[in-house]
């Protein structure tokens, strides 16, 4: 009986390391990426307009809310529409190591701005925010991997920059970058 | 990860214990070989995996893997759909509701077989 027991409990430990293993989570939003690559060239535009840092930076935080609300709403019609559970292990593993990177670009931004570092954070913003997608990328599809390395590689080369390529930058990638993994995203993994 | 969280639902219910003394039914055969296993397990936990997923998932051949996931298809435990992604073809496969049940009972199963070897 000791045999019996060892050897089911065996398989329901193989189950639940292979399902552990396996989940990953797939409602990343392809088409709402495209979307906020759209939103961030326009914010690019109006960004590199703005004759002071101060609303220079006002531009941007309103495009980071904007951004934040299409890629929820895009993630929440996704996950609804391929079945998947936003609140499953692997989406809250993906949410969580998506925002823990932002949180600390959040308070820098807030540091930085307020000594009127302004220069840096093009670069800043793109190393943090590709260090958070390539974290979050761990737990989802692959294509979200590659798009945070890229992001990491132009937020470093940012800040080897002159400061004035600031907007370039950022359209380059919250634009660039967020439209075209967009695209192969929609295209490969459901929309 | 509790496996059966969303699919026990589906299955029948766990043995009570006045009916813990009650002979237990066969395990299902066809989901209880072990790389069979391991891919209605993987489609559990995910909407649906390609043939190239399962294979690096699993770390197992192309014919091997056929093989097995054909059995599961026979059996009506796995649906597959085949397609092209751009000129590349692309297998996915997905678990059936019949095959959520049957993986639903063989956990249960597993289970009953635990308590039942406890008393």
């Amino acid at each position: 009986m000791h045999a019996i027991r060892g050897h089911a409990e065996a398989h329901i430990r193989y189950i639940r390391d292979t399902m552990e293993r396996a989940s990953s989570f797939t409602a990343v939003p392809g088409l709402g990426g495209i979307v906020m690559g759209a939103t961030a060239l326009g914010a690019a535009a109006i960004a590199s307009r703005q004759p002071d840092p101060s609303r220079w930076l006002a531009v941007w935080l309103a495009e980071a809310v904007v951004a934040v609300a299409i890629g929820a709403l895009a993630m929440a019609r996704k996950a609804r529409r391929t079945s998947s559970d936003l609140f499953s292990g692997p989406a809250r593993r993906f949410l969580l190591t998506l925002t823990a990177p932002l949180g600390a670009g959040a308070v820098l931004t807030l540091v930085l701005a307020r000594s009127g570092q302004t220069a840096i954070l093009p670069g800043l913003w793109l190393l943090l925010y590709g260090t958070a997608v390539v974290s979050a990328g761990a737990t989802s599809v692959r294509p979200v991997l590659a798009m945070g390395a890229c992001f990491m590689l132009l937020g470093a080369a940012a800040l080897a920059s002159p400061s004035a390529w600031g907007d370039a930058y950022l359209a380059a990638g919250f634009g660039g970058i967020q439209i075209a993994f967009g695209a192969v995203i929609a295209r490969s993994h459901g929309g | 990860m509790k496996p059966t969280a969303r699919t026990r639902s589906a299955g029948p219910a766990r043995p009570s214990p006045a009916r813990a003394n009650e002979p237990l039914p066969a395990l299902d055969r066809v989901i209880h070989e072990r790389l069979r296993l391991a891919i209605v397990s993987a489609l559990a936990a995910s909407p649906s995996l390609t043939f190239n997923e399962l294979k690096d998932f699993l770390g197992t051949s192309d014919g091997n893997l056929s093989v097995h996931a054909r059995r599961l298809e026979e059996a009506g435990y796995v649906s597959c759909e085949k397609g092209f992604s751009g000129r590349v073809p692309r297998t996915a496969y997905r678990l059936t509701a019949a095959g959520r049940r049957a993986f639903a009972r063989y956990v249960d199963h597993l289970e009953a077989l635990i308590a039942h070897a406890r008393r």
